[in-house]
């Protein structure tokens, strides 16, 4: 893997190359010493145009779990805040001898910029370009599901025949884009829920079946249930008329959870807005994977990271 | 190329009975004995000798399994391999006996991987050896504690083991 810029483009095996890794790697967090030497030497940047406290310190921790040295460019306090162009840090990171960037930016596409424009040799890893996708986030949901479903030996599975239902704010989610693929491209069935206001236009050619009220989506009795955030600060139209109300149509509350099965997961990227999408009781029981996705993503980046940086494939590809 | 073999499934079987038997008889017992094998073919070797230990002692014993892959030295130049999962007790190894369990012994540069990665596991008591084949041509002062068998080999020669839990037959053969 020489870059990891879209869950679209990964193939079925290479999905589940990384989650085999991944599965290696979760056993590393519990131990005394949480580190490996694998990439001793290695310098990983993560360079973050957009406010991310989770991504960003979900990669590094990743990183230096696997002995890397890691560098922080966050846009507040540096020299992007001064108004130097994305070229220009990029090769300033060149110069420093990055074997791997991590970035997010507000601009769809940005990181395949990166990774096509020959400014630097890197690895460039997508962590959230605008509405675009979020790679490593459906990679750890993917994960997670996997290893609550195939309880015990997962290595090798996929997630064929499981059914996944995504609710909210389809249209802003680039969390829900990078889901739909990949879930797809793993076998599962995908079906979204989410008033019409918050569904992006051309919809109706991805692999994926539209319910429009979410106790009828309900009713189909999902495997894994995955709440969206209802991201206020992307919200610059009357997408819908209050949140009291979007609670009531289309949040995960108590009601709803009591009418869920005791197998079907909730899950949930975080960072949650209880009470709006979802409700404390839905966010704290024990079917939510919430905590599990934060500790599977760091082993999912380790996992991403691992194989993008070590051994002689970067030549050869 | 011509490929011979040289244990078959009853001289495994044997060598890895005496195995068994020369680690009780050196550690006095099974007490705290922890067999651990490298991926990949020593997890299924150890689990063998447990097995044997078991049977030979009455009482049960621990077994893990250890990935080396991320302590290997030549990480950055050969083809990148998916790491395989590290299985140990739940108490942690501190103060017990491991005995590291591999197919081949060539280079040494494995069990010097393998060492690393028990230090970050845990301060085992004391760390022993025990391989199937001996091929020789070391690069590291390392040595086996329990031999299955010591084949003279040179360089060019490629030995080959295969164990039934991953290939179906259990055989050392060696190519030249």
């Amino acid at each position: 893997m020489r870059h990891l810029l879209s869950a679209k483009d990964l193939s079925r095996e290479t999905a589940i190359e990384i989650m085999d890794t991944a599965e290696g790697m979760s056993e590393v967090a519990g131990r005394s010493v949480p580190r490996l030497p694998a990439l001793r030497g290695k310098t990983v940047v993560s360079l973050f145009y957009e406010d991310s406290t989770r991504t960003r310190t979900s990669f590094e921790l990743a990183a230096k779990m696997l002995s890397a040295d890691v560098l922080t460019f966050s846009a507040k306090g540096s020299s992007v805040s001064k108004g130097e162009s994305l070229k220009d840090t990029a090769q300033t990171l060149a110069a420093m001898g990055a074997d791997a960037v991590v970035v997010r930016h507000a601009a769809s596409g940005a990181p395949k910029l990166l990774a096509d424009s020959g400014w630097i040799d890197a690895g460039v890893v997508n962590a959230g370009d605008g509405t675009h996708e979020h790679p490593t986030q459906a990679l750890l949901d993917a994960f997670s599901i996997r290893r609550r479903i195939r309880s015990g030996d997962s290595t090798g599975t996929a997630l064929d025949g499981v059914k996944v239902l995504i609710v909210g704010d389809i249209l802003h989610s680039r969390v829900a884009r990078s889901n739909i693929w990949l879930l797809n491209t793993l076998g599962a069935q995908v079906s979204l829920a989410a008033p019409a206001t918050l569904l992006p236009r051309g919809i109706e050619h991805w692999p994926v079946k539209i319910h429009f009220d979410l106790d009828r989506a309900l009713e189909e009795k999902p495997d894994a249930v995955m709440m969206l955030r209802i991201q206020s600060e992307r919200m610059h139209a009357a997408y819908f008329p209050n949140p009291r109300e979007y609670s009531r149509f289309w949040g995960l509350n108590d009601e709803r959870l009591h009418g869920l099965s005791d197998d079907t997961l909730i899950m949930h990227p975080g960072p949650m807005n209880r009470g709006l999408e979802i409700s404390a009781a839905a966010a704290d029981s024990s079917r939510s994977t919430v905590r599990e996705q934060v500790a599977n993503g760091v082993s999912i980046r380790m996992a991403v990271l691992y194989l993008m940086l070590s051994g002689a494939r970067r030549e050869s590809q | 190329m011509t490929a011979r073999v040289l244990l078959q499934q009853s001289d495994i079987s044997r060598a890895l009975t005496r195995i068994a038997h020369e680690i009780l008889e050196s550690n006095r017992g099974a007490a705290d004995l922890l067999i651990l094998g490298i991926h990949t073919r020593g997890v299924a070797l150890a689990q063998r000798i447990a097995t044997r230990i078991e049977s030979i002692e009455g009482v049960p014993i621990r077994v893990g399994s250890l990935d080396v892959t991320m302590y290997r030295d030549d990480l950055a130049e050969k083809p990148m391999k998916i790491p395989g999962r590290t299985d140990i007790p739940v108490d942690g190894i501190d103060g017990l006996t491991v005995v590291l369990v591999d197919d081949v012994l060539f280079s040494g540069r494995t069990i010097r991987a393998a060492l690393d990665a028990i230090v970050d596991l845990g301060r085992p008591a004391a760390v022993q050896l025990a391989v199937l084949v001996d091929r020789g041509h070391r690069e590291l002062p390392i040595r086996a504690d329990y031999v299955g068998k010591n084949l003279p080999t040179s360089l060019a020669e490629r030995v080959q083991v295969k164990v039934e839990e991953f290939d179906g037959i259990d055989e050392v053969k060696i190519e030249s």
